[in-house]
């Protein structure tokens, strides 16, 4: 679908390892997607653990009756498909009546809802009939055995793409859950640039789906949409090839693809971007005083990591020691890969017993790490980063670049001003 | 199929590794997916633990579906034993690995292990919870490990009182404290010296803290503390029957509770319990309790809803010690539900045995109580109602972790716990006050109490009304779009970003404050 015309060969093979991982499913993006489309409710079909993972992963319990849950198989669900889906039927008809508000429900597939074969896409299509004209029942899964950690979004977005009315108008559509306040500086920008249509997957009503079609420019916000991003192209959009928005430069960059993409004269661009770019760089400078040399090491999470490598290196002047990241895909990559400095070592799949080895011999100035494994390392003397708060916070976007500085700068500002002796 | 929304327990699995991660020299091979491993964050962030759990995790993916798993559990096994070099292993699997069936244990067991003992972990995740999973492994490690001293059939039993003949002191195990339990390793502080004062020394503390050739030293002790029955329980009864080995089981949390618990362990150990224990100058409750300044804490009403252990701890305290009002009782803990429903009947009350949070906060809303005691689930639920709430038991949040010695058990537990369960009372008090000056004008929506009414009742403020804002005293004004703009920064720090926005704009004389001029102001200020 990309004709990937920028050449890798400075990058070193990326190091292929296999053995344990350490990374959430994607059960987990449920946490995000909830908030982005507050109509709609997500059903895992799981176990207690995979209630455990998604309670543990928000943190704190923050609502009483949350938009999302977990439907626990019991023994009896074992032992008989027809019961389990029997008992899914009574408890998504009890939901429906207790959440009459809910549009859209998702019932997302987990690893015991797999390897039992429990079919999510018949259940679904039963449970549209039972409630058709209230609610639209859409499925897919969020298993570990199949998903890492956003992947669940890209899963999750590839099973609303059938759903997406055509259309042939031409449209900007940017894939990809962002902080509402991000989008709506990002779309208002588009409109400033000359772009009129503007629409964004997921929507912030799950029943208004942009529409789709071959007027359509598709720009990724978020590196880990490969899936959503074959559907879309299989439906006529046209991928934009960019870097994603994380930094000033690579922010502009992104801009101004989807500018050229969607015919917007070079100079009005410039005339737009420009005075953005001149600011955000100026946000960014007192981070970049902290953060310039300092050597980084990526653990593999959420595939932000090649594009967060990019900014902090190009943009902050870090030191790359090795970025990880779970899942490498070339394509929706290229732009990135192409940026990043030359002999930066890739990783992809983990290992981490033996990756951990390595960052205990690199001793990097700062580590992004899952949350499982921060505190661990900084008890070893290593500054670290969480990721997850990467995929929560809003990051996007050239007026965003200094507040993303930030989170990185944090740990190491943080570790110069404490004193106990 | 049962829908669940939030949960006091996990799986029995994360039971097992909080076995595993509050010992030294334990790991636990764990078959399953990659997603499991999440619960490593529970140990890191929630105990700030400065070391991953000993867990590796063999995390199958789909594709190895079709092939061989067996072979990647004994490659796991046969790395984690390489690697960490454990004196003891535990090999189970989460509620994946359970239905493809792959044995982890017996394959484990036909491997050459070096000799460490090696413990096939079977625990139902489709039908037991982390409490549970969390008894059976401590069970059935000790079980384990014990198995080459178990007393042949016939034989004497262990004699509590022989440490007189031996001529030492009596000694005790304290069996159950672990990691996510609720201030376990302070109550062994507090238990070790209070056992000291009384010539009684500790022999195994575990799990928290033990290897596992201390386990090996079990059965040298006189007596064992069943300290937190939900993880100790099964072991303790077993070492009963088969050693002979006595279990107190009173739980030393409250004044009378730790005075039943010493003449207990006195009695059982052949001990002369000094006539008059002095409870009052050993805790500050009793005299804090009567002194005149308590007197507003009379007839409180408290709803209690906690783990078994500490639920009943609590009722005990409130109605006797500090002369609450229980209003409602209840527990997650079905193992102790007996238990629980017969101090309930006795507090004229139907205890509440669920794992259903809504039921509880349901319950919670009917009685209507001025406190709750709860876990950090009934600490939403209450902030929700508008009730102060203290947490005293499982499940935590990481601020239920303190810094400083805080136990629950023993004189100094109860010090504690006068304190921790007045406090938000006091601010009760406050929150009176609070909504007294609501409406003036400092006031704004970002000047909550963390307790009480604290809940955004409306899940989003309403926006302000486009309209341009005059900035008070001057000629500068916020434009409709500005102000947009500012509303979407969050409550707590949109006050000082108006502030630095307004300054920044007098600065560069701007008249109209958009949003562009709060990007300009926010990248200024950015540091
Ligand atoms: S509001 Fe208080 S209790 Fe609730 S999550 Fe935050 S810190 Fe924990
Ligand atoms: S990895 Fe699988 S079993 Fe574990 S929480 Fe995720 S979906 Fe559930």
């Amino acid at each position: 679908m990309v004709s990937s015309s920028v050449a890798q060969s400075s990058l070193p093979p990326p190091l292929k390892e296999s053995g344990q991982r350490e990374v959430f499913c994607g059960l987990t993006s449920i946490v995000w997607l909830h908030r982005r489309m507050p109509d709609a409710f997500f059903l895992v079909v799981g176990s207690r653990t995979c209630a455990h993972l998604i309670q543990s992963a928000a943190g704190v319990m923050i609502f009483a009756e949350p938009r999302f849950g977990t439907a626990i198989l019991g023994e009896r669900d074992l032992a008989g498909l027809a019961d389990a889906n029997e008992e899914l039927d009574r408890l998504v008809a009890q939901l429906l009546e207790r959440r009459p508000e809910i549009r859209t429900l998702f019932l997302v597939g987990s690893c015991p809802s797999e390897v039992i074969k429990l079919d999510l896409a018949k259940a679904s299509e039963r449970l549209n009939q039972q409630h058709a004209g209230r609610v639209t029942v859409i499925n897919y899964t969020g298993s570990g055995i199949e998903t890492t950690f956003t992947q669940g979004e890209d899963s999750a977005l590839q099973a609303l793409v059938p759903l997406m009315p055509k259309g042939d108008q031409p449209q900007l559509l940017i894939a990809g859950t962002l902080a509402d306040a991000v989008e709506d500086r990002l779309v208002g920008l588009f409109h400033k640039l000359g772009i009129e249509r503007v629409a964004s997957l997921p929507p912030r009503r799950s029943t208004e789906l942009p529409a789709v079609g071959p007027g359509t420019q598709l720009l990724l916000a978020q590196p880990y949409l490969s899936g959503t991003a074959r559907a879309l192209v299989d439906r006529g959009a046209h991928l934009i090839e960019a870097p994603y928005p994380f930094g000033v430069e690579g922010s502009r960059d992104w801009m101004a693809a989807a500018a050229t993409a969607c015919g917007v004269d070079p100079a009005q661009i410039d005339a737009v971007l420009d005075p953005l770019v001149e600011r955000g760089r100026r946000a960014l400078a007192p981070h970049r005083e902290v953060l310039e040399g300092k050597r980084l090491f990526l653990l593999p999470d959420s595939q932000l990591e090649p594009a967060l490598a990019r900014f902090l290196a190009q943009e902050c002047g870090m030191e790359l020691v090795e970025v990880g990241t779970p899942y490498l895909d070339r394509q929706l990559m290229a732009q990135e890969l192409a940026r990043l400095p030359e002999g930066t070592q890739l990783s992809e799949g983990q290992h981490v017993d033996n990756q951990l080895q390595r960052v205990r011999q690199e001793r990097p100035d700062l580590v992004v790490c899952g949350m499982g494994l921060a505190n661990p390392l900084e008890a070893e003397g290593m500054a670290t980063k969480w990721s997850i708060e990467l995929v929560f916070s809003p990051i996007h976007g050239i007026d965003q670049a200094g507040d993303l500085a930030e989170l990185f700068a944090r740990p190491l500002r943080r570790r110069g001003a404490l004193q106990f002796s | 199929m049962e829908l669940t929304l939030w949960t006091y327990e996990g799986p029995p699995h994360v039971g097992a590794m909080r076995i595993a991660a509050s010992m030294e020299g334990v790991h636990y091979v764990l078959h399953a997916p990659q997603g499991d491993t999440y619960a490593d964050l529970l140990f890191t962030m929630i105990e700030r633990r400065d070391r991953r759990p000993p867990v590796t995790y063999t995390t199958f993916q789909a594709r190895d579906l079709g092939g061989d798993t067996a072979e990647l559990v004994k490659r796991s096994i046969a790395d984690a034993v390489e690697r960490f070099q454990p004196e003891a292993l535990l090999v189970g699997e989460s509620c994946t690995a359970e239905l493809i069936q792959d044995q982890p244990g017996a394959l484990a067991a036909g491997m050459d292990l070096g000799g460490i003992p090696m413990v096939n972990l079977e625990l139902p995740a489709y039908s037991k919870k982390e409490n549970w999973g969390a008894a059976e492994t401590f069970y059935q490690l000790v079980r384990n490990l014990l198995k080459p001293q178990l007393p042949a059939p016939g034989a004497p039993k262990l004699d509590p009182t022989r440490w007189r003949a031996e001529n030492r002191r009596p000694r005790v195990n304290l069996l159950g404290p672990s990691l996510l339990g609720f201030r376990c390793r302070d109550d062994v502080r507090e238990l070790t010296q209070l056992l000291a004062g009384y010539g009684i020394d500790v022999a195994v503390v575990a799990p928290l803290g033990a290897r596992p050739a201390d386990l090996l030293r079990i059965p040298m002790a006189d007596a064992n503390l069943n300290l937190y029955p939900e993880v100790s329980g099964t072991v303790c009864s077993w070492l009963e029957r088969q050693f002979g080995l006595p279990a107190v089981k009173t739980v030393p949390i409250g004044i009378g509770a730790t005075v039943d618990f010493l003449r207990e362990l006195h009695g059982v150990l052949g001990l002369e319990l000094p006539a008059e224990l002095q409870a009052e100058r050993q805790s500050r409750l009793p005299w804090y309790s009567r002194s005149v300044d308590s007197t507003y804490l009379t007839g409180k009403r408290v709803f209690v809803f906690a783990d078994g252990t500490h639920a009943i701890a609590a009722a005990r305290i409130a109605s006797r010690e500090l002369g609450f009002e229980v209003v409602g009782l209840g527990t997650y803990s079905r193992e102790m539900a007996r238990e629980v429903r017969a101090l309930a009947a006795e507090l004229g009350l139907e205890a509440l045995i669920t794992d259903d949070y809504l039921a509880v906060e349901a319950a919670m809303a009917e009685a209507a109580p001025e406190l709750v005691l709860g876990t950090q689930m009934e600490r939403h639920s209450a902030k929700r109602l508008g009730i102060p709430c203290a947490v005293i038991s499982s499940p935590l949040h990481v601020q239920d972790v303190p810094a400083r010695y805080a136990p629950q058990m023993g004189w100094e537990g109860a010090n504690v716990i006068f304190d921790s369960w007045v406090h938000p009372l006091m601010m009760g008090l406050e929150e009176h006050l609070i909504g007294m000056f609501r409406h003036d004008f400092e006031f704004v929506d970002g000047h909550r109490s963390h307790l009480g009414d604290g809940a955004p009742a409306a899940p989003v403020l309403e926006e302000p009304a486009p309209v341009a804002v005059a900035v008070a005293g001057g000629s500068l004004s916020w434009s409709a779009d500005g102000e947009a703009e500012l509303a979407k920064i969050p409550f707590f720090v949109r006050g000082k970003v108006r502030k630095n926005t307004e300054a920044y704009a007098r600065d560069q004389g701007l008249a109209v404050i958009d949003s562009e001029a709060l990007y300009e102001a926010k990248a200024h200020y950015s540091r």
